[in-house]
């Protein structure tokens, strides 16, 4: 399987009255042709600024990209014009956002909309785009796709939406489908029908996916790989086998912790984190979970570990400590 | 294990409608939403209950209607052997500060304006309890046993993380020390590291001060991790009601079964192995139910009587509950 994308040391900020925000700080990895990819973390650490970025969505100013590249199929993201940019996103990397009601427009038709990407990206004409349009709803799993071409969102129910979101998504064939918190508003029946659908399409039209989620329960079944993030670095990346049978950072290991699992039998307490994320404005020097981590030492307080090679193929970790940790838990 | 002696509370065939109108002028009556629709289940003294059902199910409904926040369209809810539904003034002011609510978000359910001390304290006030300098002692006192500082106390809701709003949300319930605590999805806004503080914390509580919880929310696992018996609901019926472990591994309703089947769960391996049972379609309007069962328009094993009578609701073994013409 071929890159298909690769980003080097990617940093988003955004310049506010009260300071620099750092909301992505160098973050690099690469995606794989037809690739699943989880981004797993909390609220503000950076996993949705960071696919913004890759679009190009972030508003400049307030926010400001850097990289050293984001290699995106044979061109560099960055240095397109705005104009090329355009035809990225929505043909070759869609994107589906968290809440399927203010993701739509509602004053059009769900058939206008997803007929407005064709038309724009595919050059069709208002009869093959409707034809193509009833097909993806079809696809999707929404009955009497001809007719519902004609409602209005707030006609469709929320996984209904959702499903169309994904129809619009995939309208233009893209290389790369990013899934920001689709299913977070959702019901767990729905949620299952979605992650189903997705899974379905993946292996159908062969694009690559990155889940974005703080849910690590949904991503176990979808990903192949997952980066998890915190404060705006990447801490642990890895063969999903891997994050979840040998977590290395201790964050991870908290975060697994902290969950309980509907298949095994309560009893024992939940690991809590204790603390709060850090702010933004103001990191701590050195890693930025030390000041919640218990194998906190000096040398955490100073410097940010990079992400160094553990155990395994293709595991990756940011944490001074991980070996000495490793060995005690054994 | 804690069950298995008296109720605390009793409900019995609690209905709760809310009238659909229309006309600006004359308000012609036209139709109910059945949000609750002849609900019975008991909570024990000292337990956990949890009730977990999706969107508009009516779990939320149960709650605030179980503490009289909406009245009651029929049906009895005995608290502690007195008839609540029959309560007035004074009595239902009395046993009102027995019971207590923890909401969803704790950025809606404080009030920006007050201070922490006044938010706490006004239960206090309220029921007449404490005063001054009393009630200040009072609410650092509650402070500090849910983990916050007691110099808090005169600081205002923005300055606290969700986490640590929660945490006053749940200072304010235990202030007149009840006996049951509602808790209507008391964690679905947190962050997956804040919400296992703030379980930990009200498992602490509860073993200290004796707690009786209603706890409802949407996420199974945090369900079976914190009750002793579960209560699932579908469409303002609950379909089924054993204690946790039971109904975990003895599944009865179709309903619960592809409910447990959606839940994802954090392990790639058990992931993969998984058979989901995936549901068709979506809730229907709880205006408009269906003739038979609740269930009929989606269920996998549906049956001819399904689709013309609802199921009655029958303990099928000892504390397991179901309403189910399979059963």
């Amino acid at each position: 399987m071929g890159v298909l994308m690769r980003i080097q040391n990617l940093r988003t900020s955004f310049f506010t009255q009260d300071g620099e925000v750092h909301a992505v700080n160098g973050i690099s990895y690469t995606l794989e042709e037809g690739g699943a990819l989880g981004v797993v973390g909390e609220s503000g650490c950076g996993k949705s600024v960071h696919a913004l970025s890759i679009m190009r969505l972030i508003p400049q100013p307030p926010g400001k990209i850097w990289a050293d590249e984001i290699w995106f199929d044979g061109r560099d993201i960055l240095s397109l014009s705005e104009n090329e940019m355009r035809h990225i996103r929505g043909a070759e990397i869609a994107m589906v956002f968290q809440d399927p009601m203010t993701s739509f427009n509602p004053v059009y038709t769900i058939g206008f909309q997803i007929m407005e990407a064709l038309k724009l990206h595919q050059g069709m004409d208002n009869r093959q785009a409707r034809r193509r349009a009833e097909e993806l709803l079809t696809m999707v799993g929404i009955p009497d796709a001809r007719a519902r071409l004609d409602d209005y969102p707030h006609q469709f129910s929320g996984g209904m939406r959702q499903r169309a979101m994904i129809a619009m998504a995939l309208s233009c064939n893209p290389k790369l489908l990013i899934a920001d918190e689709p299913t977070t508003s959702l019901d767990v029946t729905i949620q299952a029908q979605i992650i189903d659908l997705v899974k379905r399409l993946q292996d159908q039209l062969g694009m690559a996916v990155m889940w974005i989620t703080h849910d690590l329960g949904v991503v176990a079944g979808l990903a192949r790989y997952i980066n998890v993030m915190y404060a705006g670095y990447i801490i642990e990346r890895g063969r999903v086998r891997d994050i979840y049978k040998r977590p290395r950072h201790p964050y991870t290991q908290g975060l697994l912790g902290s969950l309980p699992r509907l298949d095994e039998a309560p009893g024992t307490k939940l690991i809590s984190i204790p603390g709060l994320p850090p702010d933004l404005i103001d990191l701590p020097p050195g890693c930025p979970f030390a000041p919640r981590c218990s194998y906190v030492t000096d040398q955490c307080l100073e410097g940010m570990p990079t992400l160094e090679k553990a155990d395994g193929n293709d595991h990756f970790v940011a944490c001074w400590r991980w070996e000495t940790i490793a060995e005690q838990k054994r | 294990m804690v069950a298995a002696q008296t109720p605390l509370v009793q409900v019995r065939n609690l209905k709760k409608y809310f009238p659909i109108t229309r006309g600006l002028l004359i308000r012609r009556h036209i139709g109910d939403v059945k949000a609750v629709d002849d609900v019975s289940f008991d909570i024990y003294r000292g337990e956990t209950l949890g009730l977990v059902g999706e969107t508009g199910c009516g779990k939320t409904t149960v709650g605030r209607t179980l503490l009289r926040l909406y009245e009651p369209t029929a049906g009895q809810i005995i608290f502690d052997g007195v008839d609540l539904t029959r309560a007035r003034g004074r009595q239902l002011r009395q046993m009102r500060r027995r019971m207590q609510i923890i909401f969803q978000d704790p950025y809606a359910s404080l009030n920006p304006r007050m201070t922490v001390g006044a938010i706490v304290g006004e239960p206090l006030e309220v029921h007449g309890v404490a005063t001054g300098k009393e009630k200040r002692e009072r609410v650092q006192e509650l402070l500090e046993l849910v983990g916050l500082n007691p110099y808090f106390i005169n600081r205002y809701p923005h300055e606290f993380s969700g986490g640590q709003r929660q945490r006053i949300g749940i200072a304010r319930a235990l202030a007149l020390n009840p006996d049951l605590i509602v808790c209507d999805e008391p964690i679905s806004s947190l962050d997956v590291s804040i919400q296992a503080q703030v379980v930990n914390l009200m498992e602490e509580l509860q073993d200290r001060l004796g707690l009786t919880y209603l706890f409802i929310a949407h996420d199974l696992s945090m369900v079976r991790h914190i009750s002793d018996r579960m209560a699932v609901m579908y469409l303002g019926k609950i379909v089924e009601l054993a204690d946790r472990d039971e109904i975990y591994l003895n599944p009865l309703h179709p309903y619960t079964r592809a409910l447990m089947s959606a839940v994802p769960v954090p392990d790639p391996e058990v992931e993969e192995k998984r058979q989901r049972i995936l549901l068709k379609g979506e809730i229907p309007s709880p205006a408009h139910p269906p003739r038979g069962c609740n269930f009929s328009t989606r269920c996998p094993e549906l049956m001819d009587r399904c689709k013309e009578e609802k199921p009655p609701y029958k303990e099928v073994s000892p504390g397991h509950w179901v309403a189910c013409f399979l059963y």
